[in-house]
């Protein structure tokens, strides 16, 4: 009797410590979210989406300099990222099988997507910032691209394997060449989970701050020159957050609410596409 | 008449099927090409730090790597308070983050309802997304006051007067430093911990856990004599990749460390770790020594978290392999 009692006692705590674990958990991320809601919603206005950032001292302003780059900067590392990651991941996996080369690329691009981003920074600096005189908006968007690259690269390879060698079989035992199979047979096949794919990698960069701080910097005006420093919005939450004004900070909250709305928004939508996919 | 046809017919069939193995070549080498962008990535990152910190490496020597000072106005510098601070803020982290993210794994594959199972799960891998910039903003100016008002002194008071603990728990308490780090750190990495180990839960055959059910085993004797003895390796990497992310997070820690180049041996003390001086110093570095140094710094923490990432990876890819079993 001694022994189930104590078996029990053990067990009843293990559950009970777990549940408290998950509680502390969602409490602790609950807590975030709604610190961020609370205080971001009072940021928001038909100021903080029409006017620019405020100077040292001003009251009232907005992000819409840094909305807009931040779009720009996020439009062009899609631009960039969506087809190298997709050819690269079909050659991982339509060529891939067996050589070196793909494992030793396949390290890399697990290694990539977990690589520290500020590191990305600095290697975007010392290519682009240095040799071409100065911060801009497509270096920027060539440090996000090295870390959406490897998230898209993944998606796309897992998703290619998933399709049934019998379907790859059955085009070329029509006459279908290799290339055709692999654009028009299974990457279609797989479209849904490759979109998903390219969305989780713009959610992924989405937020990144780091890597920015010494791409893209930051530009007070508005501007949508690309090969000059740029407003966008992970930078100017930094530096508004350290600041010392009060309607600084409140931007920062604005804007972090913001980013996190972005974020939330893409992952769910790529949540609801790939469901889509699986009841077809 | 019809021969003629027939040949003409071979050999526009002929001249088709060379288009066909010329395309395929092309499309071959051009997805080849792509690959190697990913890999030149890598390789590029390595080459340019390297290249980068050059001078500081020539200057210093290796022993950049343990000389404990960072001063810009001397131009001495060495790397040893930053790789403090990024090793304690992260061990501490994942010291708080691996019961919880167990639990959480727990209770997500054992114990919870079958209907509230999805949107939990759901919910832990979508907070993984968060940006950490929101962990950051949160940490400074929620988590830090309350912190120093509530947490710092009742610490103090308990274990002030224990000989090693109350060291670790002197100085001023302000809030932001080494211990308010690691915990808004450790919030951060449980989503990440918690859903690689719910993944690497799931992999255990059924069939191995109804049989020790089938014996009378409960379910914590199920979870602690077969899922963790089944999955340690899954867990361990899972764990590694939890380091990863910590050693190399930049805006969760920028915001609370404090940014102090010293060592003190306390918790409560500012510090700095190596991504935390790379997000203040960098964009006003001056030329020569100091932006040679931080280059060197990165390449550091690029080395460090390589190693790390690489043993994840190495241990979740032979954790999930044993599935066939």
């Amino acid at each position: 009797m001694q022994l189930y009692t104590r078996r029990r006692i053990i067990n009843r705590l293990g559950i009970g410590l777990s549940m408290l674990a998950m509680a502390f958990g969602l409490a602790a991320l609950m807590w975030i979210l709604w610190t961020l809601f609370s205080k971001g919603f009072a940021a928001f206005g038909w100021d903080f989406f029409v006017h620019d950032t405020p100077a040292p001292g001003t009251a009232g302003g907005g992000l819409r300099n840094a909305i807009v780059g931040s779009m720009m900067i996020l439009g062009v590392t899609t631009l960039v990222s969506t087809p190298i990651g997709i050819l690269a991941g079909i050659y991982l996996a339509e060529y891939g099988d067996t050589s070196k080369f793909a494992a030793t690329t396949r390290f890399v691009t697990d290694i990539m997507l977990s690589a520290p981003s500020i590191v990305i920074g600095l290697f975007v600096y010392a290519l682009m910032v240095t040799t071409f005189g100065g911060f801009s908006g497509w270096a920027g968007s060539v440090a996000l691209s090295l870390i959406a690259i490897p998230v898209v690269v993944r998606t796309t390879e897992n998703m290619l394997r998933l399709v049934p060698s019998t379907l790859r079989e059955a085009a070329f035992a029509v006459g279908a060449p290799r290339w055709k199979v692999s654009l028009s047979v299974t990457l279609r096949a797989v479209k849904a989970g490759v979109v998903t794919g390219v969305l989780l990698a713009i959610a992924r960069v989405t937020g990144e701050t780091a890597p920015l701080l010494f791409t893209a910097l930051n530009n007070q005006f508005f501007s949508t020159n690309m090969s000059q420093p740029m407003g966008n919005l992970p930078v100017v939450i930094f530096q508004f957050a350290m600041s010392p004004y009060d309607n600084w900070v409140q931007l920062a909250w604005g804007g972090a609410l913001l980013i996190a709305l972005l974020v939330l928004g893409i992952n769910v939508g790529a949540r609801i596409l790939f469901r889509q996919k699986d009841k077809i | 008449m019809s021969e003629m046809a027939d040949t003409g017919q071979i050999d526009v069939h002929a001249a088709k099927i060379n288009v066909f193995k010329m395309q395929d070549m092309i499309f071959h080498k051009v997805t080849l090409l792509f690959a190697l962008i990913v890999l030149a990535g890598l390789v590029g990152i390595l080459i340019s730090l390297a290249i980068e910190a050059g001078p500081t490496l020539k200057n210093f020597g290796l022993a950049f790597l343990w000389r404990n000072v960072w001063s810009v106005p001397d131009d001495q510098y060495g790397a040893l308070i930053a790789i403090y601070g990024t090793l304690v803020t992260s061990i501490l982290a994942l010291l708080i983050a691996i019961p919880v993210s167990f639990g959480i794994a727990l209770f997500l594959t054992e114990t919870c309802p079958t209907w509230l199972r999805r949107p939990l799960g759901t919910a832990i891998e979508l907070l993984a997304g968060v940006p950490s910039i929101i962990y950051g903003i949160w940490g400074l100016f929620i988590f830090a006051p309350l912190f120093a008002e509530y947490v710092q002194p009742y610490l103090q008071k308990s274990f002030g007067d224990v000989p090693v603990l109350g060291h670790l728990f002197s100085g001023p308490p302000i809030g932001v430093g080494i211990l308010a780090a690691s915990i808004v750190l450790s919030l951060m990495v449980i989503p990440f911990v918690a859903s690689v180990m719910r993944d690497v839960f799931e992999t255990v055959p059924p069939v191995l856990k109804e049989s020790a059910y089938g014996v009378g085993c409960t379910t914590w004797e199920v979870v602690w004599n077969i899922v963790l003895p089944y999955t340690r390796v899954g867990v361990v990497g899972g764990i590694m990749l939890g380091l990863g992310r910590a050693l190399g997070e930049t805006m969760a820690v920028t915001f609370v460390i404090g940014n102090a180049n010293r060592i003190t041996g306390s918790l409560f003390s500012p510090g700095n770790s190596i991504a935390s001086v790379l997000a203040n110093e960098f964009g006003e570095a001056d030329p020569g020594l100091h932006i040679s140094s931080l280059f060197a710094l990165g390449l550091v923490l690029f080395l460090i978290t390589f190693i790390v990432l690489a043993i994840s990876r190495w241990l979740i890819h032979r954790g999930t392999r044993k599935q066939g079993i």
